[in-house]
């Protein structure tokens, strides 16, 4: 294996962020643990809604990192763009999946609560409207990589598309807001909003936090493996042009890497 | 300008000779029209609200039918190399394209609207619908050359074309059908702040793809 000055570099970059990584799943199943908790004992049953709105705390931090994960991914397909690194599309590919994941149990856990409370499983509200558009994007983005091909070019066009998709989902929200405000519905009911008690708050916070560490676990993970799976593909491209075969070892099992990507494996 | 007129042009000639684009867009559009017919009730009292909504459904399917092999067909006669040869930037080729395809469906536009008028019995010809339909589908056409060029280079290009352009495209489809339903209706005024509202989403569509359009020529 190179020993090169950046490869060291690389190595010790790839170690700080594996403590990080590490270092947000335990903080996360320690915050974690509290706030299931906090979620079923501590906090007390809603007057109106009973325990049905106990979903809450599972339900907003996931809505929440839908749309961090949004955010995320226009970061990332701004930097590839603009910067055209490896790392920054690595970062738009793994906010994309977990943006997909995470508008997904948005969507479930908002249904499960909706039929007790609005007697339906869906609404077209207009958070929900946008919530379900922007998993549509997330799709979209998904299929676009696997369509295209070669990885730079499906890294090109999916950074267009995450540019492009959430510059639109602000715009998507205001206009399903204004075609709903255009046309009564029966009354939605609010989420209790800022007037919650305090032990219910005390426990969204903590569930918040939780989920949010979640995340930045989830995330840097997915970014190890995505560098893992280019520097495969990579080593496989390279040992195709030197004319050696690759018949005799398995494709893309990690006892075919190098000792130094090895411990990236092992936090996976 | 006279490069963007000149790209427009070669388009209009090609698609005079070959009549690949219009005459099935406008087929497809109108057999959308005729076959929704059976899928709502267009005689009852909320004609002019279903009737607005299939109108604009058939003109989105159409014109994503046409968007869908704008480019691809450049692709595959490699005239887009040779555009991409020429000493013009992205940002030409895009906007001939663009009008190009605004002008086919506008074309589009003009065949159905008249059979949509007499088929249904709405008084679809007025100024304002117009204008409504132009407007539209240049919001449609901002975000669909582009998709356009991103989808030609893929193998299943008739599949991502509409994932890419319905979910996005929604502002400009929700403000058009309001505006065409209240128009119908004869409330013109209440029309006008959702026609205004299309040409909004019109001038944030067109400057983004414009500005993107280079890096999707790339390759």
């Amino acid at each position: 294996m190179p020993t090169s000055p950046e490869a060291a570099a690389r190595g010790a970059m790839s170690d700080r962020m594996d403590l990080a990584g590490r270092l947000f799943a335990a903080s996360s199943v320690i915050v974690l643990t509290a706030g299931i908790f906090m979620a079923f004992v501590y906090a007390p049953a809603d007057r109106v809604q009973g325990d049905a709105q106990r979903i809450l705390y599972v339900h907003a931090p996931m809505a929440w990192l839908a749309y961090m994960s949004a955010a995320f991914l226009f970061v990332g397909s701004v930097g590839y763009l603009w910067k055209r690194s490896a790392t920054m599309d690595r970062l738009a590919r793994s906010s994309a999946e977990l943006g997909l994941l995470f508008t997904s149990l948005t969507l479930l856990t908002g249904s499960i609560w909706g039929r007790p409370i609005w007697g339906a499983w869906w609404e077209w509200d207009a958070r929900l409207t946008t919530t379900l558009i922007l998993w549509f994007i997330y799709l979209g983005y998904y299929m676009i990589r696997a369509y295209a091909g070669d990885r730079e070019r499906g890294a090109r066009h999916a950074a267009v598309l995450g540019i492009v998709g959430m510059v639109d989902v602000p715009i998507i929200h205001m206009s399903v807001t204004w075609w709903r405000s255009l046309h009564p519905e029966p009354v939605v009911i609010n989420m209790a909003g800022p007037n919650l008690p305090n032990s219910m708050l005390a426990t969204l916070l903590v569930c918040f936090i939780g989920f949010m560490l979640l995340f930045g676990h989830l995330i840097i993970q997915r970014m190890q493996i995505e560098s893992v799976k280019d520097m495969l593909e990579d080593r496989e491209l390279s040992s195709l042009l030197r004319g050696e075969t690759v018949s005799g070892q398995p494709r893309s099992r990690p006892d075919a890497l190098a000792p130094d990507s090895s411990s990236l494996i092992e936090g996976a | 300008m006279r490069r963007i007129g000149a790209l427009i042009w070669k388009d209009l000639t090609v698609e005079f000779r070959g009549r690949e684009f219009v005459g099935a867009m406008a087929v497809f559009a109108l057999i959308t029209i005729v076959t929704l017919n059976f899928a709502f009730d267009l005689s009852g009292e909320q004609k002019e609200a279903s009737g607005a909504g299939g109108l604009w459904i058939a003109f989105l399917f159409a014109a994503m039918l046409g968007l869908g092999r704008s480019l691809a067909i450049e692709r595959e006669r490699g005239t887009l190399e040779a555009l991409t040869l020429c000493p013009i930037d992205g940002g030409v080729i895009f906007a001939g394209k663009l009008i190009s395809n605004v002008l086919f469906i506008a074309v589009v536009q003009a065949i159905s609207l008249p059979v949509f008028a007499a088929l249904y019995d709405l008084p679809a010809l007025s100024p304002m619908v117009l204008a409504i339909a132009i407007a539209g589908s240049l919001g449609i056409a901002g975000l669909g050359t582009l998709f356009s060029a991103l989808v030609s280079t893929t193998r299943a290009r008739e599949i991502l074309m509409p994932l890419l352009l319905f979910p996005l495209a929604i502002p400009v489809v929700i403000a058009t059908v309001q505006a065409t339903t209240l128009e119908l209706q004869g409330n013109s005024g209440d029309a006008w702040p959702w026609f205004n509202l299309i040409v909004v989403f019109d001038v944030i569509f067109v400057t983004m793809s414009y500005l993107l359009f280079d890096v999707v020529l790339e390759d």
